[in-house]
């Protein structure tokens, strides 16, 4: 890379979101805004090797994007379009122009641009994919690979998703402090599920690592919100498993996982992001102390069991759920002997929510196989084979039957 | 802008949810937002059965009593509401009490 690339990529890097988030606020049209940031990306490729790297290259970048959206406005020659000529012109003149880049304003612009894309008047499908385009700046061919949808299609849904936010009056702004804990678990929902489509493999990996990305960005533009932290840590957490999560194309459990392949680097951000002291914790904050305290064990043996089980309890005070109360009875025998784990799990047998999965089943042979009982553990993982849904699942369960057998 | 808030009854809700949380007594609800200046027109209307349509099919015209379709909504109402944006129309929808007695369509304008 030439120097000028390598400033092009750094400046593009930092400031893109800025340029496109500004942009789309002064000329009300998404795609002259995405256009003219990709333009003045073309022409710095072509004026900055020969004219040399400008001083400021963000400067440089965000006035270049401007002019040319202004251009193409003036180009289309319409009423409306003059109208928000005018519009743009004096947005960019309070801006101060061609001067450096006022980050106040730009800073609100980009949570702007955020909460417009995970607004709950688009469909999740729409959200997901804006977010990853505008907010992430992938294009339009990267988001489809990552879908596994044909490009054309992921175009089209990107087209769709614009189109609504125009003709259904979405606006372009932050919510009022009183909407914003509910309109902040719809931008963490997006996040997050973004981050499990790539981690479970449904879709491309790559996913997990832009979810991450944008985690930190969401940290970067609120970090009072404790919710946010606590989705990029728990992201972090799971994410810094995954060469011990699957080895060979085979799944670990984590108890068996080699924690010497855990990402040192990741465990490493995930732990720095604790929960400050004198907070009510949110669901996203349980799951990743969650998480948290099994990165902190040396191994299965020297977890905190008991903090494992009191932070369940605390997230199913939050939000109930027949899954998490199947993983605190299987916490349960650890911190208090298999005997007190499956009682736990005889009181979930009944649940119309966990019929016909393999969860119940695997759990109770788990806490079997660790009472000693292993014919009982061994009767209860032939259940589970049968309702397992992944070959991944089903090859991981007989290869814990072959070593009770 | 303009937004048409189309009030129908939701023959599938749950019958039971009668938690009226967060929503106003539809007269109160009416005045303050008459009040605010943010309704601008809006009236209960006859149900479906009362309903008249009207075509034109080559040129003839064609009028039937009922709906045009069988639907499983009914609109029994509707409000004209003057707000900012969508987010805006939204907190006043929220308020109504066939938010939970029913749903809310917002329809933005053509402008």
């Amino acid at each position: 890379m030439t120097d000028a690339t390598t400033a092009l990529a750094r400046a593009m890097a930092d400031e893109r979101l800025r340029i496109v988030a500004s942009l789309i606020r002064t000329t009300r049209d998404w795609d002259i805004a995405e256009d003219a940031v990709a333009d003045a990306a073309e022409r710095a490729l072509l004026t900055w090797p020969r004219d040399g790297v400008p001083r400021n290259p963000a400067a440089w970048l965000t006035t270049t994007a401007q002019r040319r959206a202004l251009d193409v406005i003036r180009r289309a020659g319409t009423e409306r379009a003059k109208l928000a000529e005018v519009g743009a012109q004096q947005a960019f003149d309070e801006q101060g122009g061609t001067g450096p880049v006022d980050h106040g304003v730009l800073t609100d612009d980009r949570l702007r641009l955020v909460f417009t894309c995970c607004h709950p008047a688009l469909a999740m499908e729409a959200r997901v994919a804006l977010t990853l385009k505008v907010v992430g700046g992938l294009s339009t061919g990267e988001v489809a690979r990552m879908f596994l949808v044909p490009e054309p299609t992921m175009g089209q849904r990107l087209l769709r998703a614009k189109k609504r936010i125009a003709n259904a009056a979405i606006p372009y702004k932050v919510p009022e402090a009183a909407d914003l804990p509910e309109r902040l678990d719809g931008v963490l929902a997006v996040v997050y599920l973004v981050f499990t489509q790539g981690y479970a493999g449904a879709a491309a990996p790559e996913l997990a690592e832009e979810a991450i990305r944008l985690g930190r960005l969401l940290r970067e533009l609120m970090p009072d919100e404790d919710e946010v932290s606590g989705l990029l840590a728990l992201m972090l957490a799971q994410h810094a498993r995954r060469h011990a999560r699957l080895v060979d194309g085979e799944l670990v459990t984590l108890e068996q996982q080699d924690r010497s392949r855990w990402d040192r680097a990741a465990v490493e951000e995930a732990l720095g992001l604790a929960m400050p002291p004198g907070r009510a914790p949110g669901p996203y904050r349980l799951q990743a102390e969650l998480a948290l305290t099994h990165l902190r064990a040396a191994d299965a043996a020297d977890t905190d069991w008991r903090q494992i089980v009191r932070l369940y309890d605390r997230l199913l005070a939050l939000q109930p759920s027949p899954v998490v109360s199947l993983n605190r009875a299987i916490a349960l025998g650890m911190a208090e002997g298999p005997h007190r784990g499956l009682v736990a799990l005889d009181e979930l047998a009944d649940h119309p929510a966990l019929q016909g999965l393999h969860l119940l089943p695997a759990a109770r042979a788990d806490l079997l196989a660790r009472a000693g009982r292993s014919a009982e553990a061994v009767a209860e993982l032939d259940r589970a084979l049968t309702l397992a849904p992944t070959e991944h699942e089903r090859r991981q369960l007989a290869r814990r039957r072959s070593e009770l057998a | 802008m303009k937004f048409l808030m189309l009030v129908s009854l939701d023959p599938t809700r749950d019958q039971s949810d009668e938690d009226l949380t967060g929503t106003l007594e539809v007269e109160d609800w009416v005045t303050k937002y008459d009040d605010a200046g943010v309704r601008l027109l809006g009236s209960q209307v006859r149900m479906a059965e009362d309903a008249t349509s009207v075509t034109r099919r080559q040129g003839k015209l064609l009028v039937t009593d009922g709906p045009f379709a069988e639907s499983r909504e009914w609109i029994v109402g509707f409000d004209v509401l003057e707000c900012s944006d969508l987010d805006e129309a939204i907190k006043v929808a929220a308020e109504h009490p066939m938010a939970v007695g029913g749903r809310l369509e917002l329809r933005p304008f053509v402008e």
